[in-house]
């Protein structure tokens, strides 16, 4: 079991709030990621539910029980720490056996444990060396493992690939997720890179200055953002905006088209515009189109082979199922 | 990288430095070593004459040189006991976020800049003394009779009196420490289920081990020549109860006048400093390791 339920959680510092109250409902098994622009309350929300911080007011049940006053240690839920938190002074096999030390396991439990999860993150050579001696990747896994050796009813990730060099990072990401597959426990996440939330998450939330904007799967939000934060937010590289003439030809305030619902060409086309920069990623190119009406830049995707340079006149014709429309207050409109 | 030729240029520029302190140490530790050899008393002057190891045979055949010894070990153990237990506990409580942690701060480092002589003198006349002191009017004040501190228990007020100057230095360097320790980790220990005791035994005490360390070599090296505080409170007595090494090479060469003797207890005492340091450094250096 690992089901979650806020109740019009708040928490605020001083006279900051940097959680207004709100509700949210967590699921068993389900992998939920929290993610946001840094200062949005992800970090914060993540502590309220491990019980590192107390709430201002409002309500947390785990499992159906009331767990708003009950210390981090007795909600059975183990979290990965961004700067991985291990203990320094102890191998890594005590590291990972610690908080089983600390629940008062037998030696031999102890020690089946451990080995069973060093097996499972491929910690197993490792066992006796100190953190120092370990890379960023293999700190994460005893990081892990020292959460998955308690059994939890909930992992809880506060940002855990942030310190990680790029290429690792895909790897952990797909090692975190394989994870879930096979422990099938609730995990809730905490980023704030869209990607990693896209990849990784069976429900995102997505969060601003202690607001929850539009909590869906990743396709959800993809195809159907909210408001116009979510839809600049979610989606790489972000969402174009339009306002004005353009807007107003939709019958919205602003539109919104994803760089991948435009469609290019060098002869006509809805928009004319110049080409600034061309990114050839390879299997892509980035355009970024400057528009001849001045009204700022489009970023467009276009094909790997697509040979446009700096100061290429193109037209821009957007995929009319495709765009996004919003009112003045930055809602969707349906 | 430096070239041989500015590597020759660097030692010859270094070179005066390097010779001024060889004969700062070695001046007079040769003068040391030589008096220490003479027969030379200060009442009979001009009539020095050499010895041999006449004076290493007295001073190490002195029954107070065994008092000394053992005085000035339960001096040191005494205060590093003191002052580590007291200045981690103390350490644990200035990390807490209080009111005034400012001003509270500044006033526990305090008892460092006090003279030795003048802290001594205070806690000898205004805490201590029998009739006038502080801890006597308390007693009084319960019903109790006051206790002569210096002349029933003179060893360990003097390592009262030391621990309370050395508690701020411990205290000092056990606070930067940990205010060094990652707070995730205790945030993580919390998780895992170690209570304030756990938290304390696993990850505080563990993390600062090296400034414990540190505390113990600096201090020990100061804590083995304690004089001020014997000389203006007890001079070493009484009897020979509060007389360390250093305070018996003084009385010998000073109040016996006996400079010889004097000079070989100083040749003794540096031996002794020496054996201690190494074991020091067998036991607890390895902590110093990164």
């Amino acid at each position: 079991m690992g089901q979650i339920r806020l109740n019009e959680v708040s928490k605020s510092f001083g006279d900051v709030e940097v959680i207004r109250p709100l509700d949210l409902e967590i699921s068993d098994g389900e992998f939920v990621v929290f993610v946001g622009p840094s200062g949005c309350g992800k970090s914060t929300l993540l502590r309220l539910i491990a019980g590192l911080e107390d709430v201002t007011s409002g309500r947390i049940e785990i499992d159906g029980a009331d767990a708003t006053a009950v210390p981090p240690a007795k909600r059975r839920l183990a979290m990965v720490f961004q700067s991985y938190a291990l203990y320094p002074h102890m191998s890594v096999r005590k590291n990972i056996a610690f908080p089983l030390r600390m629940a008062g396991l037998g030696k031999d439990e102890q020690m089946r444990k451990v080995e069973a999860a060093a097996k499972t993150l491929n910690l197993t050579e490792y066992l006796d060396r100190r953190p120092r001696q370990l890379s960023g990747g293999q700190r994460q896994r005893v990081a892990i493992g020292r959460a998955i050796v308690r059994d939890p009813t909930a992992f809880l990730f506060d940002e855990p690939l942030s310190n990680l060099d790029a290429a690792l990072r895909v790897n952990m990401r797909l090692e975190i997720s394989e994870l879930h597959q096979n422990l099938e426990t609730t995990m809730v996440y905490v980023t704030h890179d869209q990607v990693e939330a896209m990849t990784m998450a069976e429900k995102i939330v997505v969060l601003q200055e202690g607001v929850i904007e539009q909590v869906g799967s990743p396709m959800e939000l993809y195809s159907a953002p909210r408001n116009r934060f979510v839809a600049g937010f979610i989606g790489s590289p972000t969402m174009n905006f339009a306002n004005g003439e353009k807007a107003a030809g939709h019958g919205a305030h602003s539109i919104g088209i994803r760089p991948e619902h435009l469609s290019i060409s060098t002869t006509d086309g809805a928009w004319r515009g110049t080409v600034g920069v061309a990114e050839h990623l390879g299997s892509d190119t980035y355009l970024y189109v400057h528009l001849a009406d001045g009204q700022g830049t489009f970023t467009v995707r276009a094909g790997g082979e697509y040979g446009a340079s700096h100061g290429d006149t193109v037209y821009l014709t957007p995929d009319p199922a495709k765009i996004h429309r919003f009112d003045a207050a930055g809602l969707r409109i349906e | 990288m430096p070239t041989q030729h500015s590597r020759v240029k660097a030692r010859l520029m270094i070179s005066p430095a390097v010779l001024l302190l060889l004969g700062w140490m070695l001046i007079p530790l040769g003068l040391t070593v030589y008096f220490s050899l003479l027969r030379y008393n200060l009442l009979m002057p001009g009539m020095e004459q050499w010895t041999g190891l006449t004076n290493y045979r007295y001073f190490l055949t002195d029954p107070a040189f065994f008092d000394a010894l053992r005085n000035t070990l339960v001096l040191v153990v005494g205060v590093l006991a003191i002052t580590v237990i007291g200045g981690v506990l103390l350490a644990l409580l200035l990390d807490q976020p209080i009111w005034g942690q400012g001003i509270v701060r500044v006033l526990v480092i305090a008892p460092f800049f006090i003279m030795p002589t003048v802290s001594a003198l205070v806690w000898k006349n205004m805490f201590m003394n029998p009739v006038s002191g502080l801890f006597a009017h308390a007693a009084k004040g319960l019903g109790l009779e006051p206790f002569d501190f210096l002349a029933h228990a003179p060893l360990f007020s003097i390592i009262l009196m030391v621990s309370w100057q050395w508690l701020p230095f411990a205290t000092l360097i056990l606070l930067t420490a940990l205010q060094s320790l990652d707070s995730e980790q205790l945030e993580a220990s919390e998780m895992d289920g170690a209570n304030y005791v756990n938290r304390f035994f696993f990850i505080v005490l563990p993390h600062l081990a090296r400034a414990i360390t540190v505390v113990i070599l600096i201090q020990t090296i100061f804590l083995l020549s304690i004089f001020a505080e014997i000389l203006v409170t007890t001079t070493g007595g009484p009897g020979t109860a509060t007389t360390n090494l250093t305070f018996l090479i003084y009385a010998q060469s000073l109040l016996h006048f006996d400079v010889g003797g004097g000079a070989a207890g100083g040749i003794i005492a540096i031996i002794l400093a020496n054996i201690v340091a190494i074991f020091l450094m067998r036991m607890i250096g390895k902590n110093l390791d990164a």
